[in-house]
């Protein structure tokens, strides 16, 4: 029994001092750059495999690797990082570092598919193999030591820097005010640098220390990023102290867990794999609701709201347009169309949550499984099943939205994160809750006695369907609703103090959203006939997020740009297949480029169309249609000082 | 029984105590005067009184309700109407959208799916003097008209109390006259108006009440004469205090009643009024 103890209790060490490393990183590139590094753990994944490459590919002895990896290739990418792409994000909003982080997370992982793909297993050994030595009746493991000494030492180091240093008592400074630290002569570039350094240092060397234990693949050490944000969110992702105490508390407890505990699958791999997201949720509930920031008067560019008599025109152009198209196309095109469209109803409701709400959700596919799930469970062709579907989605929305309802934006993506993770091992990847096997069958809706048996006509549907959203979006836009969200947008504060109950707003705003990535699922269901859960796993939300973004998050056209290009990608991926890992490269880098501007490339087409219109021959009537409404802000820039102290005040 | 009353409130960030068992009362139909060197506490007495920051002790009572630990919008649904110093418009609506959602906000969910035009928005552009602004985005006027639309929204939520941190700072002087004018009507129609401000012309020409603030500690409290000829308070403006008993010369002390106000500077300068002082 002891040594059972014992043997947990090392093992649990092991882990919560390799956590404690690997979030410690990420709570030290949190507090003193105001940027939340999605890909930390996407760090220690591609670390983890350029030391392979290094020391079993090459052939290179283990110190030599280790050193090319924790002082010449993290540091400098962490250096790379923050000049190219992190600089002067802390200052944008949480929805724009969030889109650029995730871009980053897939862009590493495109890396790692392209460069090490996965046509052979890799392995790490432990540091002195299996050596070990006996305590308490059972052998423990060198590497395990390693790991929790090199822990111990890290802290020390960390809490030398930080409390003993010049340099780090311009970091801690940082964390407080970058303005005063900036008038005080330290410069914070190089503070921001330097953390960006240490960051990818001890992401590289948390990767290294686990990935023996947890095998080199793309995914186990990137979701660690969950594990160490669980731990730092005992720190409130500023106390390091607290962070090394999280990390203990959940190695621990993944250690004693399995050992412990015994039961069903359910028991052993679904909740097992998922305490991480426990502790980060039990912790969510309990965190102090943060204050509302007052700052200055800065709008955001959104895309102008086209008029009622442009939206009609648009829409029964497009209609149009895919009507003649569609006689065109054979069985699949047919399908990948439908698809596309479906794509574009989710975008749709990215457009309301993080378009105009300017929140992010991590897990929007996860809403369009359940929507499918339902679907198909229910297996009947009334249209109930979809309004069910949608009802369940948004209820399940507010469930996820509700914990951190007192919270800001980083903390409820960060949850929606959480949340779909646990959907996939929990529900969607395991068939002991809902049978989920492996496929589950769904029919189509019939309406008013008329069965979709003909995919063509079912694509009408959907696009109808995609359209009415569309429309009815635009319409909450130009109302009330839209002026709310703006306005929650650009000052929290003021619309407190007008009255505002922001908690509730912000979990009907993510219900709705969620409602209508559920509608999506269930459309999807009836047209692909069959559902898979892996269609819906989490790491299939990061992409999608990324090209709404690319294609345009704050417009309709945008959303039916982004579905379209978002069906093409597994389209390009099998057509080429050596490319796989490269699209998700192209997606990556396409995020970190266009994330500051979320009007994306629907924008600059337009843009591109509106100066050609003059030299296209159309009719002056549809002229009239096709114009954009006059920008206001244009004109109050020319307004010129002398006159604006000239106005009178009654 | 006063409309607010802020009891002995005492606010600590770590080891800075920016409000220092700080009392004061703000009465139906009264313009009332928060005035104090900066950094001496009144944002943070404001943030107090509206919500936005809980103190570390003390209380804040509102129609006879104790409201020190209602949340920000309840509180504003009481009655609260504030502005921000730095300002705190919606940037990226226009100046009418600004006041339509403080409106709709005002007119709670039921309302958010109906169409109909409030003709209260036209009205309070008419009053604070807007319409040549109305179609502008927020982030794109000048600081005064920023100002103007903030106290506008503010209105339109049809507060009993009305809160405004330095609203006339962007506003020329005859601006500042007429922005005076509308604060004695909106306290003649029964608005009680707590107000920070710099501008001691506007201070002491409309404050019914006025309140010192330094290092977080109410010093004095009177109406504008008496304020006038406090000695502590000329003290606080020019930076020191006769606390421990020197004696403030009276070229400085004159000084001191230039900066505080200019007008009376000779009536006032001698009296020694019945004011409550500092209780150091």
């Amino acid at each position: 029994m002891l040594s059972d103890f014992v043997s947990f209790t090392v093992q649990g060490l092991f882990l919560g001092a390799a956590y404690a490393i690997a979030a410690s990183g990420l709570v030290l590139t949190y507090a003193t750059t105001r940027v939340f590094n999605l890909a930390h753990g996407a760090t220690s994944m591609v670390m983890a495999f350029i030391y392979w490459q290094l020391h079993i590919g090459s052939g290179l002895p283990t110190w030599l690797s280790l050193v090319l990896v924790l002082f010449v290739i993290a540091p400098l990418f962490g250096i790379v990082l923050e000049r190219v792409v992190m600089r002067g994000l802390g200052d944008a909003p949480v929805s724009v570092s969030l889109v650029v982080t995730v871009g980053l997370f897939v862009f590493l992982v495109g890396l790692a598919q392209q460069f090490w793909p996965a046509d052979k297993p890799r392995n790490i050994d432990y540091f002195f193999g299996y050596d070990s030595f006996p305590l308490f009746g059972v052998r423990v493991s060198y590497h395990y030591v390693i790991t929790i000494v090199l822990s111990a030492i890290v802290a020390a180091a960390l809490y030398m820097l930080l409390n003993r240093t010049r340099t780090g008592t311009a970091m801690r400074a940082a964390v407080d005010n970058k303005e005063l630290l900036e008038l005080f002569g330290a410069n914070a570039n190089r503070v921001s640098m330097l953390s960006w350094a240490i960051g990818s240092q001890l992401a590289a060397l948390a990767g290294i220390l686990l990935v023996s234990y947890t095998g080199l693949d793309y995914y186990t050490l990137t979701f660690l990023v969950i594990s160490a944000f669980a731990a730092a969110m005992l720190g409130r992702l500023s106390s390091l102290p607290l962070t090394y105490a999280g990390a203990i508390v959940l190695g621990l407890a993944s250690a004693y867990f399995p050992g412990y505990i015994h039961g069903g699958p359910l028991i052993q791999t679904g909740l097992q794999s998922s305490l991480p997201t426990f502790m980060l949720f039990a912790i969510l509930i309990f965190v102090p609701q943060v204050r509302l920031r007052v700052g200055q008067v800065k709008g955001i560019l959104a895309a102008n709201v086209p008029t009622r008599q442009r939206t009609l025109v648009s829409a029964i152009g497009l209609l149009v347009v895919c009507l003649i198209v569609m006689p065109f196309l054979d069985p699949t095109n047919m399908l990948r169309l439908g698809i596309g469209v479906a794509y574009a109803m989710v975008m749709l409701s990215l457009v309301l949550l993080t378009g105009y709400g300017g929140y992010v959700s991590l897990a929007q596919f996860t809403f369009v499984g359940v929507g499918a799930a339902v679907v198909a469970k229910m297996d009947t062709t009334s249209p109930l099943a979809i309004l069910f579907a949608v009802l369940i989605s948004a209820a399940i929305g507010a469930l996820v939205s509700l914990p951190v309802l007192r919270l800001t934006g980083l903390y409820l993506a960060l949850a929606t994160l959480a949340f779909g993770q646990l959907m996939d091992k929990l529900v969607f990847q395991a068939d002991f809750l809902f049978g989920f096997g492996g496929t589950l069958q769904a029919q189509r809706v019939s309406l008013l006695g008329y069965n979709f048996n003909n995919t063509r006509s079912y694509v009408v549907l959907m696009l109808l369907v995609f359209l009415l959203m569309g429309a009815g979006l635009l319409v909450l836009r130009r109302g009330p609703v839209g002026r709310l969200l703006i306005a929650l947008r650009d000052s929290p504060a003021a619309c407190g103090t007008l009255g505002l109950n922001q908690r509730w707003f912000r979990v009907a705003v993510f219900s709705a959203s969620a409602g209508m990535a559920g509608l999506a699922g269930a459309l999807l269901a009836g047209l692909q006939g069959t559902v898979t859960p892996v269609a819906f796993a989490t790491l299939q939300s990061l992409p999608l997020l990324l090209v709404a973004v690319v294609a345009g998050v704050t417009s309709v056209s945008g959303a039916f740009l982004g579905g379209l290009l978002l069906m093409l990608l597994p389209v390009i991926q099998a057509t080429i297949p050596s490319l796989s890992g490269l699209v998700f490269l192209v997606i990556g880098v396409g995020a970190i480029l266009l994330g500051r501007d979320p009007n994306g490339l629907v924008n600059v087409l337009f843009k591109g169309l509106r100066q050609l219109e003059p030299h296209l021959p159309l009719p002056p009537r549809l002229r009239a249609l096709t114009a954009g409404p006059p920008a206001p802000a244009a004109e109050a820039e020319s307004v010129p000082e002398a006159q604006v102290a000239g106005h009178g005040v009654a | 029984m006063a409309l607010l009353e802020v009891t002995r409130v005492t606010v600590r960030f770590g080891g800075i105590t920016a409000v220092n068992d700080a009392s004061l009362s703000v009465d139906l139909g009264t313009i009332t005067g928060l005035i104090g060197p900066n950094g001496a506490g009144k944002t943070t007495l404001f943030n107090v009184i509206t919500g936005l920051q809980s103190p570390t002790s003390g209380h804040v009572r509102f129609k006879n309700d104790d409201v020190t630990k209602a949340t920000v919008n309840h509180r504003a649904k009481m009655g609260m109407g504030r502005t921000f110093q730095r300002l705190e418009a919606f940037g990226s609506l226009t100046v009418r959208e600004n006041i339509q959602v403080a409106r709709e906000i005002h007119a709670g969910a039921r309302n958010w799916f109906s169409f109909r035009k409030d003709p209260k928005v036209d009205e309070l552009i008419e009053v604070v003097g807007l319409r040549r602004y109305v179609d502008h985005r927020a982030d794109s006027v000048p600081t005064g008209v920023a100002r103007l639309l903030e106290m506008a929204r503010a209105l339109a939520i049809e507060p009993k109390l009305l809160l405004l941190d330095e609203p006339s700072s962007g506003l020329d002087e005859a601006e500042t006259k007429g922005f005076g004018k509308l604060l004695q009507q909106l306290a003649a129609d029964g608005c009680a108006i707590l107000m920070v401000e710099h501008d001691m012309d506007l201070v002491m020409g409309v404050c019914d009440l006025i309140h010192v603030l330094e290092f977080g500690k109410v010093i004095a409290t009177g109406t504008a004469a008496e304020i006038r000829g406090n000695r502590a308070v000329q003290a606080a403006y020019l930076g020191f205090s006769d606390a421990a008993g020197i004696p403030i010369p009276d070229d400085v002390a004159a000084e001191a009643t230039a900066i505080i106000g200019a007008h009376s500077a000779s009536e006032t300068t001698m009296t020694l009024p019945a004011v409550e002082t500092e209780r150091r």
